[in-house]
Parts: C-alpha cells; sequence; structure tokens
C-alpha cells in the first residue's frame, strides 16, 4: 500500500532487497511505529495519507490526531476493533534498499500469523515497550522468530518518551535482551532507543536522547548485512549443496525435454554431474535454460528449466542435488510443529504432508512434547491445539526426502493439510530423522519382471472388504480356487486366521481396528513383492485404512473390490453368529451393528452378494484379476 | 473466441541482467506459476490488458519456455474497455499465440448496463464480477491467476499468492490458508477455485522497471499524448468512442495525458503528463504523490469497498 520510492531518490531503483517481520502488539505501539516509519520516509502517498485522516476521525485511537497506525492496519472489520489480526504486507523503498514488511500481530493468539510472517524474513524487528521491558511477549517473540531460522534480530525499544528518554532504562533493557538471545544461542540483538509517536530515532535523529550514538531504525534497516544464503537458516556455515526440486517436466515436442523447478541451494553449473533422488541415478547437466537465454550458472533462488545429457526418467517431486551430498531419506523423523487450525492435532489421523513437488499421506506418532514459548521449556503433552508449537515424530507412508531446517529453510520445512477440508492445518521443521529411519530396505537382486516371467503373471493384491456376513471369505476361497485351476499363484489372507496368529494381541477398539489392517496390509504388500495374487478379506470398516494398505503397492497393482449386501441380508446369513451375539449384548463394537462402516466411494469393483450367487460373482473377479496380471498394460505398472 | 497456438519467438534481451531485487521477485513469481500448472488440472490467466497483466503474461511465457503458455488467457470484455485496449489484445494474442478466451455478461447487454445510466457499483458488479463468475463457471477453471499486487489497496496487503474461493467464488478473508516458505496449497474439492497472485509481492515501480528491463510491450495509453479529455468532479476522463455523454456545458479539449491504470473508459481517470516513454514514466513515477487506484472511480464508493467487492467475487 505504501508507494514507490522515497521523494528526491537516486536516478535508478536500488537493487536490494530486505524482507523483514515487525512483532509487537498494538500496546506497543507498532503499528504506529510502521507508520512513522513511511510517513518520515515521505513514502505515503497523498491519497492514501487522505484516507487515513477521515479514518481517524471515526476510528482512530490517537485522540483526534492523526493515528498512523491505521496505515498498517488493512482490514474494515480490524480497522473498526483497532488491533491487527493478519499478515499484512507492505512495500517500500529508499533510496538504498527496497523493502517487503511482513506485519503480524503480536498476541499469543496470533502465534501462527507471527510464524507465517517469520516463514519468509530475513530480519525480525521486535518490539519492547521502554517502561515495562523485556516481557513473556518478549520472551516469545524471540524464540518464535528464532525457531523459524532468523538470525537477525533488532529491538525496538518503543515509548522512551514514557519513560523521560533515559539512558539508564535503555541500558538495562539492552542487557536483558543479551541475556534472552544467549539463551536461545543467537547472536545480542541490536537494541535501539525510540519514540514512534513523537518520531524520535525512527527516521530522525531528534534532539530527546543525545546520549544515544547509535543508528536510527531506518539507517540500521537500510545498512544492515543480512545473510541470506537462501538454503541456511541457524547455522553459521550456510549450506551449499545442491537441491532443486522439480516442480514440472517441460516437454512442448520430442526434441525438448527439461525439468522445471528453482534452486534452493547450491549452485548449478553446464557440465556438472547431479544426482536424481530417489532414483539414485548420476546425470550430467548439459543446459540451464531460460527465457532469456541459457545461463553458465545458477544460484539459489533461480527458477531455471534444466536439460540433462541423458534422457532418465525424471518428474515432479524429484531433486536435483550434489552426488556425494544426497539429501536423507526417511520414513520417520523429528519435527517442531506449530498448529494453526481451530481443530486440534488427532495422533495417529492421517494428514497430508506437503514441500515443493512432494506430498505424502502422514501420522503424528506420539510422544508430543510441547514447547512453552514464554519459558522455553517442553512438557509431555497428548494433543495440540491453535498456536501450540510442540516437538512431535511423524511417520510417512512414504519416504520424504528432506534437510534439516537449521541447514534448509525450503527443504527442510512443510506444511500438513487436513485431507478432510483441505485447510492447512500446521506448518514443520524438520530435525533429524529417528532410529527406526535408518533402518534400510534392502533391495533384492531379482526383480519384479523377473518374478512375473517366472509365474507366467504378474502380481496383486485384490482386496476385499464389506460387513460381516457379506460374503468375502467365501468369494475370495471361491476365486483362490479358480485362480489356481488356471495356473496362477493365489493366496487368500483371510482376517479371523490372521487374529488366530500375527494379530492375536488385537481387539475391536478402532485403533485395534487399524493396526490389525496395517499389519495385514504389510503381509499383503509382501506376498505381492514376491509374485503373488493376494486375496485378502477383510471388513477394513476405515477407508482411511484401506487406503493406506492401497498406498503400500505401486499404482495399479491393488483392486478394491466392495462386497456390497444390505445389513439384513447378511444378519440373516449369520455365517459366525455374530450378530445374533451382538443383538443380545454379548459382543460390542460389531462393524454394521455398533461400530461405523465407510463404504468405498471410488472401489475397482463392486459385487452386490443379494442379487448374484457365488460362482457367478467369482467368475466375474476372476475375469478381472486375469486381465490385470496377464494382458499387456493390464493395469499393473511396474514396481517403483 | 480462440486463436492458435504457434511457438514462442526467441529472446532478444540477453541473460542476467536485471537488477537482484527484480530476478528475485521474477524468480518467485516463476515459481508460482510452475507450481499452478503442476497442482491444478484446468488453470487460466486472467488478463486485463492492463501493464500487470502484461508482466504477468510474461512471466507466463518465460515460466515455460520453450514450450507455450499451457493454459488459456481469459478477458472480461465490458465493452466499454478503451478501444486501443481490444486491438492491442487481439494483436498480443496473435503475436505471442496464446489461446484467448473472451466473455462478456449477455445479460447486462441485453439489459443495456453501462456506466453513465448505472451507479459505478451496479455497473461493476454486473459488467466485472457476474461476468467473471459466468466465464470461470463456464470453463470449470479450478485456479484463476490474476494480476492483483499487495500494495494496491489496504484489502489486498492480507490477500494470499493462493486465495481460496468457494463453490460461489466468495473470499472469506477472515479464514485464509496460511502461506509458509514457497509450499503452497492448491488442494480443492469439486467446484472451489483457487485465485492466483502471482504478482502479490511486486510494487507499481518494479512494474515499470520490469516492464523496462525487458522491453515488454504496453498498451500505448500508459504513454503521454494528446487525447481528448474531459474535466468531470476533478477526474479527467477521455472520450474514448461517440458513446460517451456529455453533461450540460461539457466539451472535449485536447490534453496531454496518460493514465496509471487501465479500466473501462468512462470510469478511469487521466493523469497530466508528458512522460511518453518507460524511463520517463518511471522517473515521473519515483517522484509521484497518489496512488495508482486513486484513478479508480469504483474503490472510492465507500470506505473498506474494495474488500466488499473481493467478497463477493471481484478480482
Amino acid at each position: 500500500m505504501a508507494p514507490a520510492q522515497a521523494a528526491g531518490g537516486g536516478p535508478g531503483p536500488p537493487s536490494d532487497l530486505l524482507r523483514l517481520i515487525t512483532c509487537g502488539s498494538v500496546d506497543d505501539g507498532k503499528s504506529t511505529l510502521i507508520g512513522r516509519l513511511l510517513h518520515d520516509s515521505d513514502l505515503l502517498y497523498d491519497d492514501h495519507l487522505a484516507a487515513v485522516r477521515k479514518d481517524s476521525a471515526t476510528s482512530g485511537h490517537a485522540g483526534g490526531q492523526v493515528d498512523l497506525a491505521l496505515l498498517a492496519d488493512g482490514l474494515k472489520a480490524e480497522r473498526e476493533q483497532g488491533i491487527t489480526i493478519d499478515v499484512a504486507h507492505l512495500y517500500f523503498s529508499t533510496r538504498r534498499r527496497s523493502f517487503i514488511i511482513a506485519d503480524a500481530p503480536g498476541h499469543e493468539q496470533y502465534t501462527r500469523n507471527m510464524v507465517t510472517g517469520a516463514s519468509t524474513a530475513d530480519l525480525a524487528v521486535i518490539l519492547v515497550d521502554a517502561a515495562r521491558g523485556v516481557t513473556t511477549q518478549t520472551r516469545r517473540h524471540c524464540s518464535i522468530v528464532s525457531l523459524l531460522g532468523i538470525r537477525a534480530i533488532v529491538v525496538a525499544v518503543n515509548k522512551m518518551d514514557l519513560v523521560d528518554y533515559a539512558e539508564d532504562r535503555f541500558a538495562a533493557i539492552v542487557d536483558e535482551t543479551s541475556d534472552l538471545g544467549a539463551a536461545l544461542g543467537l547472536p545480542p540483538p541490536v537494541c535501539i532507543p525510540m519514540s514512534a509517536l513523537n518520531g524520535d530515532c525512527v527516521v530522525e535523529r531528534g534532539a530527546s536522547m543525545p546520549w544515544y550514538d547509535g543508528p536510527c531504525l531506518m539507517e540500521h534497516l537500510e545498512q544492515v548485512d543480512v545473510d541470506r544464503a537462501a538454503g541456511s537458516a541457524t547455522t553459521s556455515a550456510p549450506f551449499d549443496g545442491l537441491r532443486l526440486p522439480v516442480q514440472m517436466v517441460i516437454r512442448p515436442d520430442q526434441s525438448f525435454r527439461g525439468y522445471a523447478g528453482t534452486v534452493c541451494s547450491g549452485t548449478l553449473r553446464p557440465g556438472d554431474d547431479v544426482r536424481v533422488e530417489p532414483s539414485g541415478l548420476i546425470t550430467t547437466v548439459e543446459r540451464i535454460v531460460t527465457f532469456d537465454g541459457d545461463l553458465d550458472e545458477a544460484g539459489a533462488g533461480r527458477a531455471v528449466t534444466v536439460v540433462t545429457a541423458e534422457p532418465i526418467d525424471i518428474g515432479r517431486g524429484d531433486i536435483l542435488c550434489s552426488p556425494d551430498r544426497p539429501p536423507e531419506r526417511a520414513r520417520e523423523f523429528t519435527a517442531t510443529l506449530v498448529w494453526m487450525s481451530g481443530s486440534d492435532l488427532v495422533v495417529g489421523r492421517d494428514y497430508q504432508l506437503q514441500q515443493v513437488g512432494q506430498s505424502l499421506r502422514c501420522r503424528v506418532i506420539e510422544p508430543v512434547h510441547r514447547l512453552d514459548v514464554d519459558t522455553l521449556a517442553s512438557a509431555p503433552a497428548s494433543a495440540m491445539g491453535l498456536n501450540d508449537i510442540a516437538s512431535v515424530t511423524l511417520r510417512t507412508d512414504a519416504e520424504l526426502m528432506f534437510d534439516p531446517y537449521e541447514q534448509n529453510r525450503t527443504c527442510g520445512s512443510f506444511i500438513l493439510i487436513d485431507p478432510r477440508d483441505n485447510a492447512t492445518v500446521a506448518a514443520g521443521m524438520i530435525k533429524a530423522a529417528t532410529r527406526a529411519a535408518h533402518i534400510v530396505p534392502s533391495a533384492g537382486w531379482v526383480s519384479p519382471q523377473t518374478r512375473a516371467q517366472l509365474l507366467g503373471h504378474r502380481a496383486l493384491t485384490v482386496w476385499f472388504t464389506g460387513l460381516p456376513g457379506s460374503g468375502k471369505s467365501t468369494l475370495a476361497r471361491a476365486a483362490e480356487a479358480e485362480l489356481a485351476a488356471a495356473g496362477v499363484f493365489a493366496c487368500v489372507l483371510d482376517g479371523d486366521n490372521l487374529r488366530f496368529g500375527l494379530n492375536a494381541d488385537l481387539g475391536f477398539s478402532p485403533e485395534d481396528r487399524a493396526e490389525n489392517i496395517r499389519r495385514a496390509g504389510e503381509v499383503a504388500a509382501l506376498l505381492h513383492r514376491y509374485g503373488a495374487v493376494v486375496l485378502a478379506a477383510f471388513i477394513s470398516p476405515y477407508r482411511e485404512d484401506r487406503d493406506r494398505v492401497r498406498n503400500l503397492h505401486p499404482a495399479g497393482a491393488f483392486m478394491e473390490v466392495f462386497v456390497d449386501a444390505p445389513l439384513e441380508v447378511c444378519e440373516a446369513r449369520d455365517p459366525k453368529g455374530l450378530y445374533a451375539k451382538a443383538r443380545t449384548g454379548a459382543i460390542s463394537d460389531l462393524t454394521g451393528v455398533s461400530a461405523p462402516y465407510e463404504a468405498p466411494a471410488e472401489a475397482e469393483m463392486r459385487v452386490r452378494t443379494a442379487e448374484t450367487d457365488v460362482s457367478e460373482a467369482s467368475a466375474e473377479i476372476v475375469a478381472e484379476v486375469l486381465r490385470r496380471v496377464r494382458e499387456p498394460g493390464g493395469g499393473t505398472s511396474g514396481h517403483h | 473466441m480462440t486463436s492458435t497456438l504457434r511457438p514462442v519467438p526467441p529472446s532478444r534481451r540477453e541473460a542476467g541482467d536485471l537488477p537482484d531485487r527484480l530476478q528475485r521477485l521474477e524468480d518467485e513469481s516463476i515459481h508460482i506459476i510452475r507450481e499452478v500448472r503442476a497442482q491444478f488440472s484446468n488453470p487460466v490467466m486472467l488478463y486485463s490488458i492492463g501493464k500487470d497483466s502484461s508482466v504477468m503474461l510474461h512471466l507466463a511465457r518465460k515460466a515455460f519456455h520453450p514450450g507455450p503458455i499451457p493454459f488459456p488467457v481469459l478477458h472480461i470484455d465490458t465493452t466499454w474497455k478503451f478501444s486501443e485496449m481490444i486491438a492491442f489484445r487481439d494483436r498480443m494474442a496473435d503475436e505471442i499465440g496464446f489461446e484467448l478466451v473472451v466473455h462478456t455478461n449477455p445479460e447486462g447487454v441485453a439489459a443495456q448496463i453501462n456506466p453513465f445510466d448505472h451507479s459505478s457499483q451496479h455497473y461493476t458488479d454486473v459488467m466485472k464480477t457476474q461476468a467473471l463468475k459466468q466465464a470461470l463457471d463456464a470453463g470449470r477453471y479450478d485456479a484463476a491467476f490474476g494480476g492483483a499486487r499487495r500494495d494496491e489497496e489496504r484489502s489486498r496487503a492480507k490477500e494470499r499468492v493462493f486465495s481460496f474461493r468457494d463453490r460461489l467464488h466468495r473470499w472469506d478473508p477472515r479464514n485464509q490458508r496460511p502461506e509458509l516458505w514457497n509450499h503452497y496449497n492448491g488442494r480443492i474439492s469439486a467446484g472451489e477455485s483457487i485465485r492466483v497472485f502471482p504478482l502479490s509481492n511486486w510494487t507499481e515501480l518494479d512494474v515499470w522497471h520490469y516492464i523496462a528491463a525487458n522491453g515488454i510491450e504496453v498498451v500505448p495509453l500508459y504513454f503521454a499524448a494528446p487525447r481528448p479529455v474531459v474535466e468531470r468532479d476533478g477526474t479527467l476522463i477521455m472520450v474514448d468512442d461517440d458513446r460517451f455523454r456529455f453533461e450540460a456545458g461539457e466539451r472535449a479539449e485536447e490534453r496531454w495525458v496518460r493514465f496509471r491504470t487501465l479500466g473501462c473508459y468512462p470510469l478511469t481517470g487521466a493523469v497530466e503528463s508528458t512522460a511518453a516513454t518507460v524511463s520517463e514514466v518511471a522517473a515521473e513515477m519515483a517522484g509521484a504523490t497518489r496512488s495508482e487506484r486513486e484513478g479508480r472511480v469504483i474503490d472510492h464508493d465507500q470506505s473498506g469497498s474494495m474488500e466488499e467487492k473481493k467478497r463477493e467475487g471481484y478480482f
């Protein structure tokens, strides 16, 4: 909303850009400070100023004076309430620099907004009220910005007019903040005394503090040297390994194939060898293509298109990296999570983890250690609510490629999305892979293709789901016999049978049911890997659990069969007498009666057993299985 | 109306000579544009024919080079745009070779909605907001790029880069998805959509410097020339065609003017200027004391009026 360049600016625009976040609350005079910064730098357009004058009369809080705070508070509701509730972005330039300010509210209930603003900032300005000194809020602001990897912190000691511009008061605050910095492992923050209300030491020096010989705020912002090496966050040595997450393949015709993405760290040059993760293949960079011509070099931040010497299979989600320094790969890792949603985190529930190019299902597993940002202490917790910050362990469905956040801000961060409503519910900063993640699955020497040749068919998992008594096991057994007769290596995996052995320790609570299906899914995937056609018959009432099993298989190698029969029909059949027992209360948690069943929305097949007989239904399934495992291109793509 | 696709001509500018500030903005915008192409199945780029749209279009060419722009470009034609804008639009579609889709609200045309007889709010709602919703529904687009910048207006300062819209295209400023690092959440359910603003972090001056550095062609109305204008309530309105309604005592007079922003000609104020080149415009801008949207009559209907329009689906 602020304009161009300071009046009387030099001939050209400044070439440098600094992104900063301002942290503080209305009480600290933060909006007034920003307004002052713009006003005294002659950076306000007349019509914007006129709008503020007009609004000052109706909703200003400056007692009739022009309320400079109104310049920073954007939305109507906020202006009326006199609070800032979201992150507002402000843009301005002086002769020396261009600035983007992310203006975030300061109160604890807006922690998520501050985290959002800090995620892209190079520097933070933290406001302290000179009369009140360093408060728990100051501690929280400092720990949040340091958590997000910001090393350059400026403490704006505002309202010096309220303490008679006393030097000793300022000195005491300088001491407190350097202690705080030390506690967070930060260099001592730069402290600047000022009065935004009167304009002292913001842009103009003023005459009120002759004892202060440091820079004014604007002077400091224009001159400060910020290490912006795009990858590095909190470590002093910037991470310089190449990371280029591929966003998309550009392939206008047969003659050109390029991989488009933004270099997130390191440097790329034609002739360099690069490693493609996760395949691990090494290739050579032939060209770095841009609209304005090929580049000799592309550093962090550049959006480019890479052409490689060998035509290898690279797609969205792959990462081009230094051959000797690949990112870590793990299915389990620890991270700091900032919860941003009104709905609490549910441990064990599925969320979607997203990074540039990578998108994976994941779950938070215990333990959760909630961080008290005021005291920097952490304590075990069972849940996370809005604005909570906690250290957690996450488990993903497939391997995530990452670097620790303290080395790499882009490749070490992610967002969590709730798949139920697609809301962004959390921001995460990765710490390290867990011990479990270091268990490396060993790849065999016998390929799926070899096994398929040996057996005369490809592998496939057929997953029968449905109510008790719908006919899952019967159908699976019938299909198994028919497939065996057709020369197919088929085997049935049955829910009840598994509960006698492998799953004997499990009951029927939702958690145990989920674990029952998880184990069954792992067994199915294992048999699948060895070439079998697995016929798995499990009630598997939860969609989430079935989808997780699906994700253990390569695309096209999983076939869900919804064995659909009305509850009355199933209850009339009652082959195991379960419904009768459930109705008398002898057993609880029977799916369909006292526990939910989530029918599949997009099953590959649906068999209505109330309307077809067993041999007819089984023949239909067998025909589809044979098509998928025997016909060329019959749905099963190669192993990934 | 659709033009055929054809290869992008080679660039004339030498690589690597943008100042760091513009390079960072360009890289960020290209990243965003590519992310949309990768995450959505049916994106569209809104094209207002203005300078910001011209920069956004240029960035889209850069993002997919050497391929063509891989989505259609949509223009909402109110029938009251400057005639030079329409000629420019058609020539660009032809020269750059993008798929151009043009839509006008047929109900608005039938009801003869125009900026002279109807209030600016009503006219804008029918010919712009409703027309846009019709076109987005008809094309079943799941993402729509717009050239808006956060520095333009106070309510836009809090707009996201990926801005979620419900099935009725409504924006809820109190329920926006947090946006962190460069991880953009484009997940939506059927019928919902995302408005994408790749120029969010650009300022008006950045746009002009970028136009100069890249030799991007813009509508000549941005440059000063003698043009027939009428001064009405302190605003200079250009007489662009014979549909203009003169009020009593008014007559067109020739003045040296240019436009900082382009919209419907009866609703767009000109500024007196002699800046006839990109560098002269940029130099004039550096000393400007008034914001560019001030020339837009529709923004000033009431305080917070842009926020109201955006909630209803306006870009």
